[in-house]
């Protein structure tokens, strides 16, 4: 076990900054703060629960029809997942809507399952899941901390308002437009770290 | 939307809401083939292709099966299935029967699998409660609309190719500001219907 596959999805393989996985969501659902944590939370359990499970069985999963298997596998949990929400969670269930069954085609999901849980022990498969899953769920929160605050001007987080800034608000940002922008701009601030470490 | 006529579904679903731009649904492909025109336009034709099969197979999976059973609880893992095994299905034949045309949109075939835009419009129609007529229509113009936002969006990359874009925006950030100006512009669709 090393603690290193934990770590390495956090910030130095973050999924959505330096691979660009998993863009959908990532642009669809942050008109919030609220939505982009829910989305996280529910992709990381997602990807959590399927890491273990095609880690456990990697040795009798016979290699050419891995693909399907593992998609079967995703499946069957994010329609968990699905009915978890929106037995408990009504008003995130209906705020993500259709990106909840899509979390079976988030490319993140089945790149981590092939790269990784199908090589590795179980307890490094969720670690893994559990990083990459943090590291997707950060990304989200700041693109829908930044989103929301630029179009509304104050954060709302589960029906309580944390702050309003009586500044104008920007509609536009929670329109498709500003998830394309606020992306771009950060993944341009990313690059512009990451250049003036190396 | 259950009534909609053709022409709404087909205004709305290529315009108003564009599966690329005002859904975001294909996002990974839009992004990453997209440098060059061509392959946008083999990879926007494939899709259409499999988009307009997957919805006739996933609706009468629905009426057939799940309803039948009553276990729509299973509907997310059937649908991937079968656009899995219709993905699959299509490059045998294609392979067989069109050479040319596997030939051009060969690498793109397995790609449209992990496309959220299949399985998206599969459970939109669902969602609409679209009859088979419409489900197909919906599925058809959907897909035209990807291809047309694909295609603009690599005309736009080919030509910026030259441009003196700095160092930080390279490659990706500058091409989601593009689209993100893009996205405006279908931003005038809204409200039409």
């Amino acid at each position: 076990m090393k603690l290193s596959s934990f770590t390495n999805g956090l910030i130095k393989e973050n999924p959505v900054f330096y691979q660009l996985l998993g863009m959908c969501p990532t642009l669809a659902v942050t008109t919030s703060l609220q939505n982009g944590i829910g989305m996280g939370v529910a992709t990381t359990s997602v990807l959590i629960a399927s890491n273990i499970l095609v880690s456990l069985v990697r040795k009798i999963v016979p290699d050419k029809i891995r693909i399907p298997i593992f998609i079967v596998v995703i499946a069957t949990f994010v329609s968990v997942v699905e009915m978890l929400l929106e037995g408990f969670v009504p008003p995130l269930y209906n705020a993500l809507g259709l990106f909840i069954p899509l979390i079976v085609v988030n490319c993140i999901i089945l790149a981590r399952a092939e790269a990784f849980a199908y090589e590795n022990g179980v307890l490094d498969s969720m670690l893994d899941g559990l990083g990459m899953g943090l590291g997707f769920t950060l990304a989200l929160t700041l693109l829908g901390f930044i989103r929301e605050f630029l179009g509304t001007g104050g954060i709302e987080l589960f029906g309580t308002t944390l702050f309003q800034l009586p500044i104008p608000a920007t509609i536009s940002m929670i329109l498709p437009p500003g998830a394309f922008l606020v992306m771009g701009m950060l993944i341009a601030l990313v690059n512009k770290i990451s250049k003036k470490e190396a | 939307m259950e009534n909609a006529s053709i022409l709404t579904i087909v205004i709305s679903a290529i315009l108003v809401n564009n599966f690329v731009l005002s859904r975001f649904l294909g996002i990974c492909s839009f992004i990453g083939i997209s440098q060059k025109v061509e392959t946008a336009l083999g990879l926007g034709l494939a899709d259409i292709f499999v988009m307009a099969m997957a919805s006739v197979f996933a609706y009468f999976a629905e009426v057939y099966i799940l309803e039948y059973f009553n276990i729509q609880y299973l509907r997310v893992v059937m649908y991937i299935l079968i656009i899995a095994s219709l993905v699959q299905f299509v490059e045998i034949v294609l392979k067989k029967v069109l050479p040319s045309l596997y030939q051009a949109l060969g690498i793109f075939l397995p790609l449209i699998t992990t496309n959220c835009a299949v399985l998206g419009v599969a459970l939109l129609n669902v969602q609409y409660s679209f009859n088979l007529v419409q489900s197909v229509v919906h599925s058809v113009a959907a897909a035209v609309g990807f291809t047309m936002a694909i295609v603009i969006f690599a005309f736009i990359r080919e030509k910026m190719e030259s441009n003196d874009v700095p160092q930080a925006f390279k490659g990706f950030p500058i091409a989601l500001i593009t689209a993100s100006l893009l996205s405006f512009a279908f931003l005038g669709f809204q409200g039409m219907i």
